[in-house]
């Protein structure tokens, strides 16, 4: 039904574009256009198919959440919680499409043929507004276009707005993730608070399950303490910086002040297929050969150590993270100006002193900038510590331990059938929101250095 | 020049090269894990593109298949019983083996042998009543020790193979009877328990539908953003505020556009769980920032003079943007898009999140069936515990690099050969 009335619409504008032009052609013999036919064309279009797709959108968003009032009011006398008015719901509406196999009754029947009878209903209103708006802009259209009124500022304000509405769909992505992570955590802080959640030392939700019944307050309370989660994030982030930093860093320099062009134009597009492999392959690698390999290492030493470890996980993330280093301060030197190295060796200087005293301090900020975009990229990491660094919420320093992060935790809740409504459920969302506090700050703080880096140099 | 000058002036020169050696080796590590990684994978996943066949006689009896017309139709053929027949075909291998024992060698072909001794009659009905030779998939195991993935020597109570079964195996490879030829099946089938069955068919096509629908999304709305933000856009503070949303959407972890996806897609929109249309448009929500951003980039690098002389000319400044501007830009555009999709290709966490884990053993056909995709898959089948499908694993990623090292490529020639050099 909806497919067929879109298509009906975008038919019509199609249709509406060459019957534009069309009448143009004919004006042309009476008097002079005031626009290319065409745009006669995109005039009725636009006309034609804007207004009835806008009010056919809204409809659609709108319709289900009126018919679910109207279907429910049936029920306010009842007192029921939100949770069991959602399942009668559902249960009407599986009725009403002949899929619903529990038991039926009288009530739930009668609100089944509501059901339909409203869908009927609401149904042909769509079709006759939709029809009515059509009818109407089109003949609207059509006298400005008969009266031969400007055409071309009409058709490319109207694209503009396009534009904008495209525009804003980033803006809209931005807000989709604020409300949802923070529709969802807000429930979940009423179920716990958020100072456990904070501060708590405890992350075992799997303790909270309790199968047809309200989990008890007091487990809630010691289950959901992020801190560990915390802890382990920024631990294995640390890891991943002690190999990143130094071997990024290190060949970033080189590449920019010593290799020569032949070795710069193949060595750094090499360097950067690293930041290119998928994560889950970089999982992989760590779980099947790097963690066995730390772990023999670690028992030929006679250290006790897991075979899912942090420091597996960790350096595999740290070699991921290699090329953003090396290529953003390949790129935050190389912007240094040539004048600063030209009156360091004219003071006699080698070229490695003038990098260590001249040139790494003036591109210090933008280094800094680049590796706090790092840090959020391995904060935000999710499949190597998934794969490689098991998924109990160790509070441990112990490098050799197993430990897990915000973004594995999320993983671990959501796999699987969920139940909206559980704490388990919302504790995800919770985690989220925090994780997508942590990067924002990292990155806004990161982009204004480079920002004001560049702004010194230019 | 005293001695002193002359120590000093070697300790600079040796800090010199000391450094232009971490240098080097700085580089060497990055290059050699790479190296590492590439060999890592390649030499535990060739051998996943060879699949390894028993050969074994099978006597299709009239009597044992059931089957009572004179000339049997088709139906008949189908509906025929065929345990009895896929049973002997495996068990004639050691006639001497007794009966409760049996299993042991039926355990040596994958589960579903009796179907492949239904299919060939199927192919061929005019086998009815004869003894055909026939090749039967081998088991997940014998597939392993065939490779020599499989170590022998340990004890036999920690084999999954037996004495036994290793004894009609060598038996069977010294008559030639064990065939080893490309795995067609590993890139038709679809997803299977068992991983000798196990296809990457119906993640692929996941895969496939995913970076469509992506595209379909991110794309048109990528383009007209950009061409707002660089032409139309006043200077003004909402115009900025969209430009920071825009760099900081770039950053977000990857695992909350899964949670938006499973919180609005899922939860408000009620679309359909664990399809690639889900996957698609969550994945379109992250490469929306990169087109965005690679699309200004290609926009901004049109010189102003094209603008100046179009405007010269009197073309109003829609009609410059859409005639000129922009398809000067396209190839830019375009590389920068494959680039974002070849990013969304590789991502696992937003999939598992909307539920594109689930275990799919049909090959989906359209957008709305439930699918798996390539990443995810590597993601299912490295949990699994089974030997055989390590190389798998390593197969899919092959498979998965490939595609990825085609778009790159794809990228560049679009660039390359496409682009404008302005100047």
């Amino acid at each position: 039904m909806n497919l067929i009335l879109v298509t009906f619409i975008i038919l019509l504008a199609f249709t509406s574009y060459y019957f534009g032009r069309k009448k143009a052609l004919v004006i042309q013999s009476s008097q002079r256009l005031t626009a290319l036919p065409k745009f006669y064309g995109y005039y009725l279009a636009a006309w034609c198919a804007a207004p009835a797709l806008i009010i056919f959108a809204l409809w659609s968003v709108f319709e289900p959440s009126i018919v679910k009032t109207f279907i429910l009011q049936d029920y306010t006398d009842q007192n029921l919680t939100k949770n069991e008015l959602q399942l009668i719901y559902t249960k009407v509406k599986a009725l009403a499409a002949g899929t619903y196999t529990g038991n039926i009754t009288n009530f739930l029947d009668e609100s089944a043929n509501k059901y339909i009878q409203l869908k009927g209903i609401a149904n042909s209103a769509k079709v006759a507004i939709i029809l009515a708006i059509l009818i109407f802009s089109l003949s609207f259209a059509y006298r400005s276009v008969q009266k031969n009124d400007r055409m071309r500022e009409p058709v490319e304000i109207f694209l503009k707005w396009v534009l904008f509405v495209a525009s804003l769909g980033a803006v809209l992505v931005t807000i989709g993730i604020v409300f949802s992570l923070l529709f969802e955590a807000i429930r979940f802080f009423q179920a716990v608070k958020i100072f456990d959640f904070i501060f708590g030392t405890h992350w075992y939700p799997a303790k909270t399950f309790v199968r047809d019944g309200q989990p008890d307050p007091e487990l809630m309370k010691d289950a959901f303490g992020a801190v560990p989660l915390f802890a382990g994030t920024f631990f294995i982030a640390f890891i991943a910086m002690c190999v990143a930093i130094p071997i990024g860093l290190l060949s970033g320099i080189y590449l920019s002040e010593y290799a020569g062009r032949g070795v710069r134009k193949y060595a750094k597009p090499i360097i950067e297929i690293l930041a290119g492999i998928p994560t889950v392959v970089y999982g992989f690698f760590a779980a099947l050969t790097v963690g066995p390999f730390v772990k023999e290492i670690g028992n030929a030493m006679g250290l006790e150590v897991s075979a899912e470890s942090a420091l597996a996980a960790g350096a595999v993330m740290g070699v991921m993270i290699i090329p953003f280093i090396s290529s953003l301060s390949d790129d935050v030197i190389t912007a240094v100006p040539q004048n600063l190295r030209d009156g360091s060796y004219a003071m006699g200087a080698t070229k490695s002193e003038t990098v260590k005293k001249v040139i790494f301090p003036a591109a210090l900020p933008g280094i800094v900038g680049s590796i706090l975009l790092a840090v959020s990229r391995a904060v935000g990491e999710t499949m190597i510590v998934v794969m490689a660094s098991g998924l109990a919420a160790n509070l441990t320093m112990n490098p050799l331990e197993s430990t897990s992060t915000i973004t594995a935790q999320i993983v671990v809740i959501l796999i699987g059938d969920q139940q909206f409504g559980d704490p388990k459920t919302q504790s995800a969302f919770a985690l989220g929101i925090s994780l997508f506090i942590v990067t924002l700050f990292l990155n806004v703080i990161a982009l204004s250095v480079v920002k004001k880096y560049r702004e010194k140099y230019e | 020049m005293n001695s002193f000058k002359k120590n000093l002036l070697k300790k600079r020169y040796n800090a010199e090269r000391r450094f232009q050696w971490y240098g080097k080796i700085a580089i060497g590590l990055a290059l050699s894990f790479l190296a590492v990684f590439m060999f890592q994978i390649f030499s535990k996943g060739y051998s996943a593109f060879q699949k390894t066949w028993i050969v074994t006689e099978v006597h299709y009896d009239k009597e044992l298949l059931l089957i009572d017309a004179e000339s049997p139709s088709k139906d008949d053929l189908e509906n025929a019983d065929y345990y009895d027949v896929a049973y002997k075909a495996m068990t004639s291998l050691d006639p001497g083996l007794p009966e409760e024992e049996d299993r042991q060698l039926i355990q040596m072909v994958s589960y579903k042998y009796e179907t492949e001794v239904k299919d060939l009659l199927l192919k061929n009905p005019d086998f009815l009543g004869k003894i055909v030779p026939i090749k039967l998939t081998a088991s997940d195991d014998v597939d392993q020790v065939h490779k020599g993935n499989y170590p022998r020597d340990i004890p036999e109570k920690n084999r999954r193979v037996n004495d036994y079964q290793l004894q009609i195996y060598d038996m069977l490879n010294e008559r030639g009877d064990i065939l080893s030829e490309f795995n067609i099946s590993f890139f038709t089938s679809p997803d299977s328990r068992e991983a000798e069955l196990a296809g990457i068919a119906s993640s692929f096509m996941g895969t496939v539908f995913s970076i469509l629908v992506c595209l379909a999304f991110s794309f048109p709305i990528a383009v007209l953003a950009a061409i707002y933000l660089e032409e139309f856009a006043p200077k003004n503070k909402f115009t900025d505020f969209i430009e920071v949303n825009i760099n900081n959407l770039a950053a977000v972890p990857s695992i909350v556009f899964g949670l938006l996806g499973l919180g609005v897609l899922l939860a408000v929109f009620n679309l359909p769980r664990s399809t690639p249309l889900v996957g698609g448009i969550t994945l379109s929500l992250m490469t929306l920032p990169t087109i965005i951003i690679a699309a200004r980039a290609s926009l901004k690098a049109v010189p102003p003079s094209i603008r100046e002389a179009a405007l010269a000319m009197g073309a109003s400044n829609m009609q410059t943007t859409m005639h000129h501007t922009v398809p000067l830009s396209m190839p830019g555009t375009l590389s920068g898009t494959i680039i974002g999709l070849a990013q969304a290709l590789g991502e696992t966490a937003p999939l598992i999140l909307i539920g594109m884990v689930a275990f799919v053993n049909t090959i989906p056909g359209t957008p709305v069936d439930p699918a798996a995709s390539l990443p995810v898959q590597i993601y299912i089948w490295s949990e699994s515990a089974e030997r055989g499908f390590v190389e798998k694993v390593s197969a899919c990623i092959m498979v998965l690099l490939a595609f990825l090292i085609l778009m790159n490529l794809a990228a560049q020639i679009v660039r390359h050969k496409f682009e404008k050099k302005w100047s």
